[in-house]
């Protein structure tokens, strides 16, 4: 027996309901917390070809049709952050808007009856003054106490109640832990839309402008220049770096702008954009020596290289070009690789390693290698470059200030609470009797024994002569 | 004076001698064991915070000059140190000591399992990116979190244990743990305290890889694993304070996060990839 209602506001608010739900909460978090393990099994971002080897086939294909690979990045896992994005925001605005009346009343609501219906209702008896006198004591300290205080004549119309309230505001610390939770995410998605991640390696006295892309096989032009002045590195007596420092300067139009030591833990930045030490290490010189050796006569030529420029052999036997260099090619240390083309003959490889001059020998006596002479390197000069790394991420503030409200918020909801005490001031004959009860929204416990020590120093005050004892709770 | 090694190893085996005590003043219903017990917990933990700031001292002796949060033996030096001083609080506070059973057995494990050949105890000088405050409030904070955690996991076991049995129990062992509205709300109280400080832990730790690298979060599988933690506790918290979830389903999902928490901490070092960062702990 369905009531007729219009259909689209009965899908619009099947949507709602379904957003607004505890239990889809419930549910996101521990899917996020499941799904996340895959990431961590299987590790992310590597090269196809080892997952290959490593899976088969078919779970290859499989996996990466799930995108396993990249997962926190995948649809899917997006989607499931999204879901807790509508979710906080549909439940938060849901709450909010019955909790907002109960936080920020227009006049506060005291209910005697709740009061006595809370467990641990202290009583004890004040002898020789009546309830009017006692309230002129109780309701100063109550004042200075509490946010909210307001004094009431019992439903009897004898005696008084004084009630106090305060910590209301708490209630609102868990939107703040679920706003920072917002703040965190959209920190991220801007890092991620406009921010970029990549290194430059910068050769001392020397000055780069282009970075290299972590997550893409790219190059980013910076708008300005970094110069590396000087590169230290200090070790301990194991040979572990103990500190490692370089004297950077930003240049821009040709001219320094900014000159800064730059340590590991203690960036640089500069327009929006951070530099930070990262690692260090050595690169050839792009300009070197070759040394050919003629096979049979022994004779030795020099010639001036620099990679990528094309060199012609000695007795026009060819044309050699050096093409790159590697730091450590198959444990051979620093190389230089090349290619050699001879009139009429397929190129050659030439790999010409910095440490062993002779390696180029070897291989000719191995027979990998044809031709009439032998080569090596000299003069190649290591330079030690220092490897920064360089971010730009525009939602870090975000981040930060999601991390804030987060520790705040958290400390709020789980040490703070909203309470409201009541002293009720019983006429009896000459005396009169005192009960003191709290509630609270959360924290029962605790506000059980804010009760306990609000009794205890009203007990204190004159005309006081007996101590409280635990009441029975009046139902 | 004895160097800090030498003294964390005496240690470990006051801490196993509290388990002892606090065991025996259980099973036989004697104060006199649990006073005693008591006793040498504080002695425990007096020995093992002395020999923390011993083993500090030693680090500026050698010329490094830490503080000692840096690998994985100082790291479960630091946590039998919270776990006992978390437990001694709350042994003041409620006045029981049941749950010293498994606070001992807890901080003794970790000490001991610091001294295994297989763990590397010597003093070694900081690379640079360890060089940071930031590291240091992050090991601090995380591991009073995990602290709190292995604390709720103990007093939840109990829970599991004293309602397994039921109400036939009048007296005997289980009947003289806390009753369960009281492990109930120690296991909340421990799990809110726990929450805030791993909160506080992972967000250092970000800002720690902020300074260091650039970027606070990488996902790399430690990252990944203290989040599944933290996200394992909100979930418990959720379906406590939303849901009225309470008893034994929350004692059993206190139970999974301290799961959590210990493959965090020695779980993911076992993946065979793991590199980077946290390869150090
Ligand atoms: C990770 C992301 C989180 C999500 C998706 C989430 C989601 C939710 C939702 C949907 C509700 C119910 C609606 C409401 O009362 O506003 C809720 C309630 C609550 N959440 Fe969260 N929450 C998250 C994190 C946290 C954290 C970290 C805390 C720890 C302090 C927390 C503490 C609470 C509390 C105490 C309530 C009860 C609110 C009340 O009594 O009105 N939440 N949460």
């Amino acid at each position: 027996m369905n009531t007729t209602k219009p259909a689209d506001s009965s899908a619009v608010d099947k949507i709602w309901r379904f957003f607004a739900s505890v239990r889809l909460s419930v549910v996101l978090l521990l899917s996020l917390a499941v799904t996340s393990i895959f990431g961590t099994v299987i590790p992310q971002n590597a090269n196809p070809a080892v997952y290959e080897r490593k899976f088969g086939p078919v779970f290859y294909t499989v996996f990466d049709a799930l995108n396993l690979f990249d997962m926190y990045h995948s649809w899917w896992f997006r989607l499931l952050l999204c879901l807790l994005i509508a979710n906080l925001v549909v439940c938060s605005i849901q709450r909010l808007k019955s909790t907002w009346k109960v936080i920020f009343p227009k006049t506060p609501k005291y209910q005697p009856k709740r009061f006595r219906k809370s467990g641990g209702r202290l009583e004890w008896p004040v002898q020789g003054a009546s309830p009017e006198e006692l309230k002129k004591i109780y309701e100063p300290y109550m004042r200075k106490h509490f946010a909210n205080i307001r004094v009431e004549k019992r439903e009897s119309g004898e005696g008084f109640f004084v009630f106090g309230e305060k910590g209301r505001w708490t209630r609102l610390g868990v939107y703040g832990v679920h706003f920072s939770v917002l703040l965190l995410m959209l920190g991220g998605l801007i890092g991620s839309i406009f921010g970029f991640e990549g290194y430059m390696n910068v050769p001392e006295g020397q000055t780069r402008q282009t970075l290299s892309l972590k997550n893409a096989d790219q190059n980013r032009k910076l708008d300005f220049a970094i110069q590396c002045e000087d590169f230290t590195v200090s070790k301990y007596p194991s040979g572990r770096p103990k500190e490692f420092k370089s004297d950077i300067a930003i240049v821009e139009n040709g001219e320094v702008v900014m000159e800064r030591e730059l340590r590991v833990n203690d960036p640089v930045r500069y327009k929006g954009i951070k530099i930070f030490q990262s690692t260090y290490g050595e690169i050839p010189a792009e300009e070197f020596t070759l040394q050919f050796t003629d096979k049979n006569s022994g004779m030795q030529f020099q010639k001036k290289g620099a990679i990528g420029d094309p060199l012609e052999m000695p007795g026009g036997s060819g044309t050699l070009v050096i093409q790159n260099y590697e730091p450590n090619f198959h444990n051979l240390g620093p190389t230089y690789m090349g290619r050699l083309d001879r009139p009429g003959e397929k190129a050659m490889p030439v790999v010409l390693a910095l440490k062993d001059p002779n390696f180029d020998k070897k291989l000719h006596k191995m027979g990998f290698r044809r031709g009439d002479y032998w080569i090596s390197i000299k003069d190649a000069e290591l330079q030690e470059y220092t490897g920064l790394q360089i971010t730009r991420d525009p939602g870090v503030p975000l981040v930060y200030a999601g991390f804030a409200i987060m520790i705040l918020g958290c400390y709020i909801t789980f040490f703070m609470y909203h309470q409201k005490m009541c002293i009720e001031l019983i006429p009896e004959n000459q005396d009169t009797r005192i009960a003191v009860a709290g509630i609270s929204t959360r924290n029962r416990a605790a506000v059980k024994n804010a009760a306990k020590r609000l009794a205890r120093r009203l007990e204190k005050m004159p005309p006081a002569r007996h101590r409280p004892d635990p009441g029975t709770t009046q139902t | 004076m004895p160097n800090s090694a030498t003294l964390l190893s005496i240690v470990t085996f006051i801490y196993g001698l509290a388990f002892v005590c606090y065991l025996a003043a259980w099973i036989f219903k004697k104060s006199l064991p649990g006073r005693l017990g008591t006793c040498v917990m504080i002695a425990a933990a007096a020995g093992n915070a002395l020999g923390f700031g011993l083993r500090w001292a030693e680090s500026y002796q050698m010329g490094y000059g830490y503080a000692p949060l840096s690998n994985i033996y100082e790291s479960l030096v630091f946590f039998s140190l919270a776990v006992a001083g978390i437990y001694l609080f709350v042994e003041f506070k409620y006045k029981v000591r049941t749950i010293g059973v498994f606070a001992s057995l807890f901080a003794f494990l970790a000490i001991a399992y610091a001294s295994l050949p297989s763990v590397d105890s010597q003093i070694q000088p900081l690379v640079p990116a360890l060089q940071s405050n930031w590291l240091i409030a992050h090991v601090i904070t995380c591991f009073l979190g995990y602290a709190a955690f292995a604390i709720a996991c103990g007093i939840s076991i109990m829970y599991l244990i004293k309602s397994a049995a039921g109400s036939k129990q009048a007296s005997g062992p289980i009947a003289r743990m806390p009753d369960l509205e009281t492990l109930d709300d120690l296991t909340h109280q421990m799990i809110t305290f726990g929450f805030l400080f791993l909160s506080i832990g992972i967000i250092t730790g970000a800002i720690w890889a902020e300074q260091a690298w650039g970027r606070y979060w990488g996902w790399d599988p430690k990252e990944t694993w203290s989040l599944i933690t933290w996200l394992i506790y909100a979930t418990l918290l959720h379906a406590r304070l939303m849901r009225g979830w309470t008893g034994r389903r929350i004692a059993c999902l206190s139970c999974v996060g301290f799961a959590a928490v210990l493959f965090t901490y020695f779980g993911v070092n076992l993946l065979p990839w793991i590199t980077g960062l946290h390869s150090y702990m």
